[in-house]
């Protein structure tokens, strides 16, 4: 097993605001990077993502917890330790690029080691090979001002790789390009990734960039983890609710169980062609994905198309089942008219429980703050 | 690019011949006419003709005399010294209020503008009551609890005078950066911090830097104003002989009495103080050079404050010992003298009294003065804003030829002295052109107007340029004429910004000394000509209350203008 680069124990963090009451942002944190890995922390708006990521940069103390940053401890509430951001030694690399305007490209880049007084011809030679790695080269001279928006985070890409730190912050920095630049400089990363041999912490709320990006990534959702694995794991088996709707596209049906046979919801005469999870409850979730469905004529549950649409790479249908409906997704071959009956049959569902209403709330809540 | 020239085709289309924008245009160029360029071409006139022939020799004249040449170095020396430590003071206080975890920020932060809306003349006034050389409160409790045998302050001194300038006019500086630094993204200073930078070299490597351009702005607004001040160096210096340029033309016109050789005197030396305030500025664009970064911030983000630690409390000490001494301690006396019975006894209860206050809430002239001060602020605070409106939207929306003419002609008077404009009008409206406008509160309306056009023009013109031609062309397709859709929708969405321009103009014309002073008559006395003249023929008490209720008029409206404004639509 790799080295152990970042290690974060039983972190929380709270904050305490005058108009809306206390938010935890990040609520007992536990999870561990190892040396040279891309990791990925994954969640909608306001789940504590920036706030975990500032911990391990120093740039919040801790409420509770502790953070080693290659075995070193460098945030602690119980020793009450804390060492700076700069003597962290750490790359990272914001949204809003933070690139120095009243600095050109080479000073830019050159900033870090300039602090650490390294001499003037090494400076040189190191600004020319972060700028080369990073395709600036002959851009020297300007100022950032004049230079679009993947270029800028370029530089700032530049600028945090030029001191070879083990381990790099990535704050969603790829958010404010285009999607195309987007794809090519997620590329780019991991290319630089391969190059040095830096750990990366990387945020984002973008479930497919993650998936791209990340040996294994963190789903989190109102400042607490819900699941921690590799994209494949993630994606085939997700924990909860939750993790299955915000990866992937999924379609769930509220199911109940009765007798060991499974009925949709508005529907008790004709139960699912499917066995009851062992331990199920009498309601439960039933998660699966569009595509994972099969639709034929007459193997399943019957039913009918409600609405068909035609996808560039693949055909959805809308089907009735008991009061709700469903979302099905298949090769173009297969084709059913509007009104047309046919069956669907399940493979492999995921069973979650009923979902606390409440839980929309406080998710709401928090993204006012 | 979106053409803004559109509104001069859709004018056209409502088939007139004259259509409206043109009668804007028009108006513009003639009003502007009126008010700034021929008080400024008859400075000009007067200063270099003598019986119809071009001469320099009125101006040659006042370089050769001393009390000339000694004016311009006091104006320049007071000039230089208070922008630079109101810019010390200002970023200082910036910083600290803005960016550490002192105590009380908020609340702090409104404080500290307080001293931009005090009088600065009033301010000078408590100054010499406390610490003149002669007689000051202090000095004396000083010199009898020492034993000493001299004052061991005087306030009336170049530095005295900077002192009490550098204490209301910081907050041009303290505001600007204060917002900057809002609106700076604070991951800017996160990676120098990450690069390896300390907190302190990030301050002066990246914060600093990038706040230039806010400084700039603020120093030059120092720079403009501290050179064009009357009331500090006329209350603190004419009784030691400090002249500066504005004071020495005040001198000048009181001493001829209004004799046409004194104002040939004075416009000679206002051209004299125009050339300095030039100068300034072009020194002041070489040395800082403006234009902004673009530093705005992206998502909700909240700047890491920076803990002083042990520095805290003293700070906030300092802070509040700070906003005492030039808010709290010019008020208390102002109110205190206002109160005791004669200049000069002892300020304890025993010789207090309301009889000041009664007397000159009694006498006409007083009551005239704060009458007059009214009408004039009002009556040019909507002038001017009207005016400033119509110039904007000339400038803006319809771009007629010599637009750029329009522009400069509407912000000279801001950078021209007061002192300098009044002389314009005397020049002007009183008599030589065939109109006479002397004596009345006339002349001082038009030269409070040419001396706030600047204000509302500028305020209208950033409302006029988010309000998109679409808009107008939008209520066009809807079958609006022209006027109406400048009607219905084009003002409605300036209102805000048109209401803010007004008290811009209507809270410093309320307290205005500079150019009232030389253009007042018998009954056309202003408030802030009212308190002068109450101190100077030595009735400091009655001064000090009428102070009094200057400031408590000038704090009520404040807040009025607060709670209006607060709650805002448009843009
Ligand atoms: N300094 C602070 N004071 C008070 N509340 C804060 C502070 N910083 C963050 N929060 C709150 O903590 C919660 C988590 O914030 P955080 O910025 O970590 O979310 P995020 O996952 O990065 O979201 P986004 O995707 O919008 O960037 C939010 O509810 C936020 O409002
Ligand atoms: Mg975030």
């Amino acid at each position: 097993m790799a080295q152990v680069q970042v290690q974060l124990t039983n972190v929380t963090k709270r904050f305490v605001t005058k108009t809306l009451g206390d938010i935890v942002a990040v609520d007992d944190f536990n999870f561990e990077v190892y040396e040279g890995e891309c990791f990925s922390i994954l969640g909608p708006s306001g789940c504590g993502k920036t706030t975990a990521l500032r911990m391990i940069a120093g740039f919040e103390d801790l409420t509770e917890g502790e953070i080693h940053l290659g075995g070193r401890p460098v945030s602690s509430s119980r020793k009450n330790l804390y060492v700076p951001p700069e003597e962290r030694d750490l790359g990272m690399v914001f949204q809003a690029f933070a690139v120095w305007p009243h600095k050109n490209v080479f000073e830019n880049v050159a900033y870090p080691l300039r602090i650490k007084k390294v001499q003037r011809a090494e400076i040189e030679r190191r600004v020319k090979e972060a700028l080369h790695h990073t395709s600036l080269t002959g851009l020297e001279k300007t100022y950032p001002s004049d230079l679009s928006g993947g270029q800028q985070q370029r530089i700032a890409l530049a600028r945090s790789i030029v001191t070879n730190p083990k381990v790099m912050l990535l704050d969603e920095p790829l958010s404010n390009l285009d999607p195309h630049l987007r794809e090519t400089m997620r590329f780019e990363l991991k290319e630089l990734q391969s190059k040095f041999g830096f750990t990366i912490i990387f945020v984002t709320h973008d479930q497919s960039e993650a998936m791209a990006i990340s040996d294994r990534m963190l789903v989190a959702d109102m400042g607490k983890i819900m699941q921690i694995d590799t994209p494949e794991n993630l994606y085939n088996r997700p924990i909860n609710r939750f993790v299955h709707s915000f990866l992937g596209e999924s379609t769930f049906l509220n199911v109940v169980i009765k007798d060991g046979k499974v009925y949709a919801k508005g529907d008790m005469e004709h139960p699912l062609d499917l066995e009851a999870p062992p331990n199920a409850e009498s309601e439960m979730i039933m998660a699966t994905r569009p595509n994972a469905i099969e639709l034929t004529a007459d193997k399943g549950y019957q039913t009918h198309v409600q609405t068909r649409i035609f996808l560039t790479d693949r055909t959805e249908y809308v089907v009735p089942i008991g009061n709700q409906t469903l979302k099905v997704q298949t090769p173009h071959r297969i084709t059913f008219a509007q009104g047309e009956s046919c069956s669907v049959r399940f493979v492999e569902p995921m069973w979650y429980p009923v979902e606390d209403p409440e839980a929309e709330k406080e998710r709401q809540r928090r993204q006012l703050i | 690019m979106i053409n803004l020239r559109r509104n001069k085709d859709l004018a056209a289309v409502e088939g007139r011949r004259i259509g409206l924008d043109n009668v804007m245009t028009a108006l513009a160029f003639v009003l502007l006419l009126v008010i700034v360029v021929i008080p400024i071409s008859m400075i000009i006139y007067n200063a270099f003709f003598h019986e119809g022939k071009f001469t320099f020799n009125l101006i040659v004249e006042q370089l050769t005399r001393s009390t000339t040449l000694s004016s311009m170095w006091n104006t320049i020396k007071i000039g230089g010294l208070v922008t630079l430590f109101g810019t010390i003071m200002g970023v200082f206080y910036a910083w600290l209020l803005g960016r550490s975890n002192i105590p009380g920020k908020k609340l702090m932060r409104s404080l500290f503008t307080i001293p931009y809306m005090f009088p600065p003349f009033l301010g000078a006034m408590a100054w010499d009551l406390l610490l003149n050389g002669r007689s000051g409160y202090l000095n004396r409790w000083m010199m009898q609890t020492f034993n000493l045998s001299s004052a061991p302050l005087n306030i009336n001194t170049i530095w005295g005078i900077v002192f009490v300038e550098v204490s209301y006019y910081f907050p041009f500086v303290f505001m600007q950066v204060v917002s900057a630094l809002e609106r700076m993204d604070p991951t800017l200073e996160e990676s120098a911090r990450i690069a390896g930078a300390k907190q302190g070299t990030v301050i002066r490597t990246i914060t600093l830097p990038l706040v230039v351009p806010a400084i700039s702005a603020g120093a030059l607004l120092i720079l403009i104003s501290s050179l064009a001040h009357f009331g500090v160096p006329a209350i603190l210096g004419f009784s030691q002989g400090i002249f500066t340029l504005p004071t020495r033309i005040f001198a000048v016109i009181s001493r001829s009495g209004g004799s046409f050789e004194g104002i040939r005197q004075a416009a000679a030396l206002s051209i004299l103080l125009v050339v300095v305030v030039a100068l300034a500025l072009l020194l002041q664009r070489k040395v800082l050079s403006s234009g902004g970064y673009d530093i705005i911030k992206g998502k909700s983000m909240r700047p890491t404050l920076i803990n002083l630690r042990g520095a805290r409390i003293p700070l906030f000490i300092l802070a509040l010992v700070t906003l005492a001494v030039i808010v709290m301690v010019p008020l208390i006396m102002i109110f205190l003298v206002g109160l005791v019975r004669a200049y000069g006894l002892p300020l304890i209860p025993a010789n207090f009294t309301l009889a000041n206050y009664t007397r000159i809430l009694t006498t006409s002239g007083t009551l005239d003065s704060i009458k007059n001060s009214l009408i004039l602020a009002i009556s040019a605070g909507i002038i001017s804003m009207t005016l400033g409106t119509l110039i904007a939207y000339v400038v803006q929306k319809i771009k007629p030829r010599g637009t750029g003419v329009l522009e400069i002609l509407s912000v000279l008077p801001y950078s021209i002295p007061g002192t300098v404009l009044a002389i314009g009008v005397i020049l002007a409206w009183s008599g030589s052109l065939g109109i006479n406008l002397y004596n009345t509160l006339w002349i001082i309306l038009v030269a409070y107007i040419a001396r706030y056009l600047s204000f509302s023009m500028k305020t209208s013109s950033a409302a006029l340029l988010q309000v998109h031609p679409s808009l107008e062309e939008a209520a066009r397709t809807c079958g609006a004429t022209h006027t109406e859709s400048l009607k219905d929708i084009t003002l409605p969405l300036i209102r805000p910004a048109m209401i803010s321009g007004f008290f811009l103009i209507f809270l410093p014309a309320m307290r205005e000394v500079t150019t009232s002073v030389l253009l007042y008559g018998p009954y056309t006395r202003t408030l802030g000509v009212q308190i002068y003249s109450l101190r100077d023929a030595g009735m400091m008490p009655q001064a000090a209350a009428l102070g009094s209720v200057a400031i408590v008029l000038i704090i009520v409206i404040n807040a009025i203008v607060n709670a209006i404004t607060a709650d805002r639509k448009g843009v």
